[in-house]
């Protein structure tokens, strides 16, 4: 089970999140959604704690969390 | 696993036509969940504005009205008039509140009309393309301020809060920014407080939010959210203006 | 209030004397209006004044606004909520309201606004005039919307007309708008409220009260997709044209054998009336349609004249707005002109009398 369920259709690359993880595991992905952005990826699951700051600062709703 | 953050009942699922970085989307969600934590979703009536936000009743999960520029807070009269019982509320930004609007926001506070405004003041107009607006920075680029907005000619930021704080209507008052986790946390705090004096009756209440408008400030999202912390809060100052004992 | 009693048909009528601003909140109140913002401005201040004292005793609620504007988004807001509401004012209060009436109509809400005029343009004066016509009757906002607009000749009438409104309004689902002026308004005559009752309340379930149990409903006016906003002017024109089938209506006076036909409403009427008879006693085959729905334009009634007349006197207390109408309606198959007075000056049966005489004897010399 996943700690961050990540809609890459609703992300528009703005990069708050990956300002604010304070362990700097989010990252803008290769591949591009249907909005032409660069979705955030999780890159390494097993040093997330769901502090869930990242989806405190998502303008979008983009990220679910789970602990 | 728990789920601990999730998508908040009280928005549509839709997405935000807003752009990168914008703080529109984060306000709509910090009332949804709001809404969710009091449960009054479908208690709510809310009042959209003309402005980016106009589109807010395509995004709240509750009945929705969408008001002439500058009238939302009469509309809202009106609704609030017929349904004393309903939580009304308005969300407006600041070319709608504190340029067209100011007369209807005054009156509808000195009324005391048991309403909650949340205030988007991005110091610009979003939707029209980066006009300036009443509340633009000095020295602060617009499209309609090239040069950088001259107080000599067009005067001053216009400081609602502190506007406001002397309206004997006005039960609960406070401007608040959006630009990092910690004052997200409070900027929620102080809308849920806004809510819960309008639920207790108190009378009106209003939610300054400071935000960023990356695109028309031309910034990079992250910058916009620097400009809000360094240069708005200096000209804003956050903090509860107005508030009656409970 | 002074009460006259009235024996007709055998029934003991209660009559009151009031004036026609009274008599329409009046009769606003017994439609089952109990939301009503406005904002002073004479010649209609009697109304809120009403309002005021009244409507809370019926547990309704009267707000006064902070302006026209801020009244008529009340006004919209309150209606998009599903209640029965009214707003008052005067030509330079309507036009503050036109941006707000062109939202009622475009999101659908049923309404009733009343303009008492009064002289213009710009500050104008506080005597009575007709010379908002344009303004009421050709949607007077931005964008393709009509009002449907009835004009009272009496305080009685202004106060049926009124009722009546709220009815229409909700059948509808668009602004009535009663254009009256400062005549109809300040003067008073014996008014009955016998036969007012509020109409049935027909269900709103696309108002806002609150999301339970049903998915939002949404008060709107927004259209960005250029197609659904096409079709949403379709629909609306489609009740428009429901109206010009429907709510056609004017009042034939001495118009058996009439040549020379008058045309005018409201207060203008009133006198045409006494100039007609005048005319008759001379001999002259005058008569008078005085239309009551403004729009819809009574076009059929005037169209059923054609035959008999052979020329039309339209008379206005303005520079002449209705006359259009009537030029349009007549098609060029009969001569039509026009007498008017304005800024506040009101014709008198005798000026009136005096055109009709100019127009028996051949015409020449009318404007």
């Amino acid at each position: 089970m996943k700690k961050l369920v990540i809609d890459v259709e609703r992300c528009k690359s703005c990069g708050i999140c990956i300002e604010h993880c304070p362990a700097g595991l989010l990252v803008l992905s290769r591949e591009i959604n249907s909005k032409g952005y660069r979705p955030v990826r999780m890159k390494d699951e097993e040093k997330c704690n769901s502090c869930l700051l990242c989806a405190l600062v998502c303008p979008d709703l983009v990220i679910t969390v789970y602990r | 696993m728990r789920l601990i953050k999730g998508y908040p009942v009280s928005l549509k699922e839709k997405e935000f036509h807003y752009c990168p970085g914008c703080t529109h989307g984060l306000a709509h969600r910090l009332i949804a969940e709001v809404l969710d934590e009091l449960e009054i979703r479908e208690e709510a009536i809310g009042v959209a504005s003309v402005g980016c936000s106009v589109l807010a009743y395509e995004y709240f999960n509750c009945d929705m009205q969408q008001a002439a520029h500058g009238r939302a807070p009469a509309v809202a009269t009106g609704i609030k008039r017929v349904h004393p019982d309903k939580v009304v509320f308005t969300y407006q930004g600041d070319g709608d509140l504190a340029s067209i609007g100011l007369a209807e926001l005054i009156h509808a506070a000195n009324r005391g009309e048991k309403i909650t405004v949340i205030f988007i003041n991005n110091a610009i107009y979003g939707m029209t393309g980066g006009q300036m607006a009443p509340t633009t920075l000095p020295g602060q680029r617009t499209s309609t301020s090239p040069a950088g907005r001259s107080s000599s000619e067009t005067g001053f930021p216009l400081k609602i809060a502190e506007l406001l704080s002397t309206v004997e209507g006005v039960a609960y008052l406070a401007r608040v920014s959006l630009h990092d986790p910690a004052h997200i946390v409070e900027g929620k705090r102080a809308i849920k407080t806004a809510f819960e004096y309008q639920l207790a009756g108190r009378g009106f209440s209003l939610v300054e939010i400071l935000a960023a408008c990356p695109t028309n400030w031309g910034m990079t999202p992250l910058k916009a959210l620097e400009f809000v912390r360094d240069e708005m809060l200096k000209v804003y100052p956050k903090g509860v203006y107005r508030r009656l004992e409970k | 209030m002074r009460v006259i009693v009235f024996i007709k048909r055998g029934a003991l009528l209660m009559k009151r004397l009031m004036t026609g601003n009274e008599a329409i909140a009046e009769a606003a109140i017994r439609a089952g209006c109990r939301y009503f913002f406005a904002y002073p401005i004479t010649p209609q201040n009697e109304i809120p004044e009403y309002m005021a004292l009244h409507l809370p005793e019926h547990g309704g609620v009267f707000l006064q606004a902070e302006s026209e504007i801020a009244a008529i988004n009340m006004v919209y807001g309150a209606a998009g909520a599903g209640a029965r509401v009214m707003t008052s004012s005067s030509s330079p209060g309507i036009s503050l309201k036109m941006e707000g009436i062109s939202y009622i109509a475009a999101a659908e809400l049923p309404c009733v606004i009343v303009n008492v005029m009064r002289g213009g343009p710009g500050l104008g004066g506080i005597q009575p005039s007709q010379s908002d016509y344009f303004q009421a009757v050709k949607g007077g906002g931005h964008g393709d919307y009509r009002l449907l607009v009835l004009a009272p000749a009496s305080v009685q009438e202004a106060a049926g007309l009124t009722a009546e409104a709220f009815v229409l309004a909700d059948y509808y689902r668009n602004p009535v708008l009663i254009l009256a002026d400062g005549i109809i308004g300040q003067m008073m005559e014996p008014v009955t409220f016998e036969d007012i009752k509020p109409g049935e309340n027909i269900a709103k379930p696309w108002a806002t009260t609150g999301a339970r149990g049903r998915e939002p409903n949404i008060i709107n006016s927004l259209y960005l997709d250029p197609e659904e906003l096409e079709e949403h002017n379709r629909k609306l024109f489609r009740k428009y044209e429901e109206m010009k089938e429907s709510e056609q209506r004017a009042e034939l006076y001495r118009m058996e054998d009439a040549e020379l036909v008058l045309v005018a409403y409201g207060t203008t009427a009133r006198i045409a009336m006494t100039a007609v008879d005048m005319a008759r006693e001379k001999g002259l085959k005058a008569g008078l349609v005085r239309p009551i729905s403004l729009f819809p334009f009574p076009e059929r009634i005037i169209r059923s004249t054609i035959r008999q007349s052979s020329a039309y006197l339209a008379v206005e207390m303005s520079m002449g707005q209705m006359v259009e109408d009537l030029r349009l309606a007549v098609n060029g198959e009969r001569p039509v002109y026009f007498y008017g007075r304005t800024g506040g000056v009101v014709p008198t049966a005798e000026e009136i009398l005096e055109r009709i005489e100019i127009l028996a004897g051949g015409y020449e010399g009318c404007a």
